[in-house]
């Protein structure tokens, strides 16, 4: 990677609003041109700082950003070129959309007839072609949304941040618009630098996740690699659904080793966050990577089903495994009739690989 | 539950078989019948001990029984008499005139007709004083030479024609004083330019009215700007201050603008010993239009404040934030997108300090002088000075009707409905 292709970059990034506490802890980010980067966090975790402090809103209290290769600590954010999506869309009430989005051809001192095309073409981008003459608050969520998105993108930036652009939509519109917002990002190549606490929706759009928590990045990656290689706890938790299991490591070997639960039982993981023998350890392990029939699997435990929730295209079982009565399994349904019933003890088992050693949390 | 009728027409009906319509009504009524209760106590209370003495005052400008009242026969006789003739009315009207005056002057009632038709002309006080104290000892017969004899003014048409113009129940005198008018011999006329003097202190109560608004806009729209975006613990502080006047005596405010702008003041002082000004030319600034300017806007800034205050409040901040990252300068993002969302704060802010200084009495009375006085102050003292009702109630009226010509011109233009107060 050329340092060409880098778009954006965080420099020992620190940021208090108190002189007490840092809200951003240390951040080093590369982001590359081209890119849909993903900032996942819950609240609190300091992503939309970082949003705001790439956009211009707020300063960094140390370190530098960098924007194509020129710090930016000191631009001004109408200088910075860098179009944004707002949580509530920001669309300007008392204009149409169309004066909306002309807004940022204005200010840029374009002829009208450019304006006017460039305001068509954005307005045919996100299928709102009609709409021109409606002020924002006749228009629906969805289009208000897609309406700031093209506003975002009609004066042609290189970066647009989005700062949880879909959270005031209903599930069903949400998801069509990851969808929407997946392919303008793809048919145009912009940058994009997308901001949720959703989990799904960054796996939907994203080339690129980082996920924050207190302040620090605690894993940049993939969605596949967050999901299957989660680098701790934190990420393995917040990341789909997980099982956690708590024990002490005895043994290693090479990328394995073998960790004895609280309660006695002996299972095999792959090693990813732990140092060595007696760490203390968390086991993370995917619901439905769990077998009922295990056959040929390194890891065999009794369980003991607790509760069963049918949910059409699988079974969730609740069970008792190894003293974790929250620990879950998810079944596929495959159509056949299976003999499950509450309260039978089955043996159920996982591959050592996708059974995660990671640092133990308290 | 929907009944198909016999027509086909679907006719929404109860379960027992009312239509829909009506028996929303009637469950609305009660609703509507149980606010009306509640509302009730303020309601009558408003109505008896404020609009209904407004009307009545009101209609005072228009009013005019006294001389009907307190010269019955006259007028009836003077009905009969052709005023465009040129010549003094008959014996019949002076004998009435007689009569009518020695019933008044038992009941003293002649001065008050006096008294009320010297407002329109001046000498007829008294005329009636002194025709009052001699008529009971008129002889009988040939009035109209005892008449002239008592004021050779009854020998006058001039007299007989304004008696006939005010003999009517209702007149327009009020209101053609109060736009300095007057009857002439060729009807209504314009008073001469040195008598003028209310259609002068309209313009000035309006102009100075939109002065105040003026600056108390300029003031406020920074106050309410930091008061919508500083930080809690620092805009509850400035909410304080903001409110603090109204804890405080009008008068008392207004008196401390007295002892500063004084010429022996305190921002006269200053200025001496800055040596701004020169200790023999202090600045006028009390007594005149500039005290009621300065003295008013600071009374009425927070009638200005608190509705911009409100819409600003509002405001997310995201919509300037757009507009910067959109490539807007501060200015841009501002006078672009953040102004005009604040639009109809400005409007109500406006129509309320508007509305309220051109009624205001007590400020311009103490520190207006002469030429920083505004009509209501007119208005008191034909009230509790001069006693005229009738051009008091009338003055009044037309500051009424201007306000809400105002108010009209003002929905046409901007629209009420974009006025929010919070």
């Amino acid at each position: 990677m050329s340092e060409k292709d880098i778009i954006v970059s965080f420099s020992e990034v620190q940021k208090s609003y108190d002189g007490v506490s840092l809200v951003v802890k240390n951040l080093n980010l590369d982001i590359q041109r081209g890119e849909f980067l993903t900032m996942l966090g819950p609240s609190g975790s300091g992503k939309t700082t970082c949003l705001m402090m790439l956009a211009g809103f707020e300063t960094a209290t140390h370190g530098e950003i960098y924007l194509n290769g020129r710090p930016i600590n000191n631009v001004p954010p109408h200088k910075r070129g860098i179009g944004m999506v707002f949580q509530n869309y920001a669309l300007f009430p008392h204009m149409t959309v169309a004066e909306n989005l002309a807004f940022p051809l204005q200010v840029r001192g374009m002829s009208k007839a450019e304006q006017e095309q460039k305001v068509k073409r954005a307005l045919e981008m996100v299928e709102l072609g009609a709409f021109g003459n409606r002020r924002p608050a006749q228009l629906s969520g969805g289009q208000q949304q897609r309406v700031a998105v093209a506003r975002a993108l009609v004066f042609e930036p290189e970066l647009v941040l989005m700062d949880e652009p879909l959270g005031a939509l209903d599930k069903q519109l949400r998801e069509q618009m990851q969808f929407e917002i997946k392919h303008i990002h793809e048919n145009l190549g912009v940058s994009v630098v997308y901001v949720t606490h959703d989990q799904s929706e960054a796996l939907t759009m994203s080339d690129r996740i980082a996920v924050f928590n207190d302040g620090i990045i605690q894993q940049l990656s993939g969605p596949d690699d967050l999901y299957e290689d989660p680098q701790n706890s934190f990420v393995a938790q917040f990341i789909g659904e997980n099982n956690k299991l708590e024990g002490k490591v005895t043994h290693v070997n090479g990328s394995l080793c073998d960790v004895e639960l609280d309660d006695g039982t002996k299972l095999k993981a792959d090693k990813v966050n732990v140092n060595g023998v007696g760490d203390r350890t968390t086991l993370s392990l995917r619901p439905e990577r769990i077998e009922f029939e295990p056959q040929g699997l390194e890891n065999i435990v009794k369980g003991r089903i607790e509760e069963l929730i049918y949910l059409g295209d699988h079974i969730r079982v609740r069970m008792d495994v190894a003293g974790n009565r929250e620990f879950v399994v998810k079944v596929r349904n495959r159509g056949q009739k299976r003999e499950l019933a509450v309260g039978q003890m089955v043996d159920i088992g996982w591959a050592a690989d996708d059974c995660k050693a990671l640092d133990f949390v308290q | 539950m929907t009944d198909t009728t016999a027509n086909g027409a679907p006719v929404l009906t109860t379960q027992d078989g009312t239509p829909l319509k009506v028996s929303l009504a009637r469950a609305l009524r009660r609703e509507k019948m149980r606010s009306l209760v509640l509302i009730a106590p303020l309601l009558i209370f408003i109505l008896i001990s404020f609009l209904a003495p407004i009307a009545d005052m009101l209609f005072r400008s228009v009013e005019n029984r006294i001389v009907a009242d307190t010269l019955p026969q006259t007028v009836a006789a003077l009905s009969a008499w052709d005023a465009s003739s040129g010549e003094l009315p008959g014996e019949d009207v002076y004998a009435a005139l007689h009569d009518d005056l020695v019933i008044a002057a038992e009941e003293k009632t002649h001065t008050r007709l006096g008294s009320r038709l010297n407002y329109e002309l001046s000498g007829m006080s008294s005329l009636f004083r002194k025709t009052g104290r001699r008529v009971d000892r008129m002889d009988e017969g040939n009035y109209k030479e005892q008449f002239i004899d008592i004021d050779k003014d009854w020998g006058d048409v001039e007299t007989w024609l304004f008696l006939k113009r005010y003999s009517p129940k209702y007149t327009p005198g009020y209101f053609l004083n109060a736009v300095d008018a007057e009857y002439g011999v060729e009807g209504i006329k314009m008073k001469p330019e040195d008598e003028r003097i209310y259609l002068y202190l309209f313009w000035r109560t309006m102009f100075l009215s939109m002065l105040i608004t003026g600056s108390c806009l300029l003031l406020g729209y920074p106050v309410a700007f930091l008061l919508a975006n500083l930080p809690l613990r620092y805009s509850n502080l400035l909410m304080i201050l903001v409110l603090l006047p109204f804890w405080t005596s009008l008068l008392v405010r207004t008196s401390a603008w007295k002892v500063l702008l004084q010429q022996q003041g305190v921002i006269n002082d200053t200025l001496v010993w800055l040596g701004v000004v020169d200790d023999l030319n202090r600045l006028v600034m009390i007594n005149n239009q500039t005290g009621t300017i300065i003295a008013m806007t600071h009374i009425l800034l927070p009638f200005m404040i608190l509705p911009l205050y409100s819409v600003m409040r509002t405001i997310s901040p995201s919509y300037v934030r757009a507009a910067k990252s959109l490539g807007a300068t501060d200015w841009t993002a501002f006078w672009r997108v953040y102004f005009p969302q604040t639009i109809p704060g400005i409007g109500a802010g406006a129509i309320l300090v508007f509305i309220l200084s051109i009624g205001y009495y007590i400020t311009p009375e103490l520190v207006g002088g002469t030429d920083g006085i505004f009509i209501s102050n007119r208005i008191a003292y034909h009230i509790s000075s001069s006693l005229n009702w009738g051009l008091a109630a009338a003055l009044g009226v037309i500051l009424l009707s201007l306000v809400l010509l105002l108010f009209y011109v003002y929905d046409k233009i901007v629209g009420i409905d974009n006025v929010k107060l919070g």
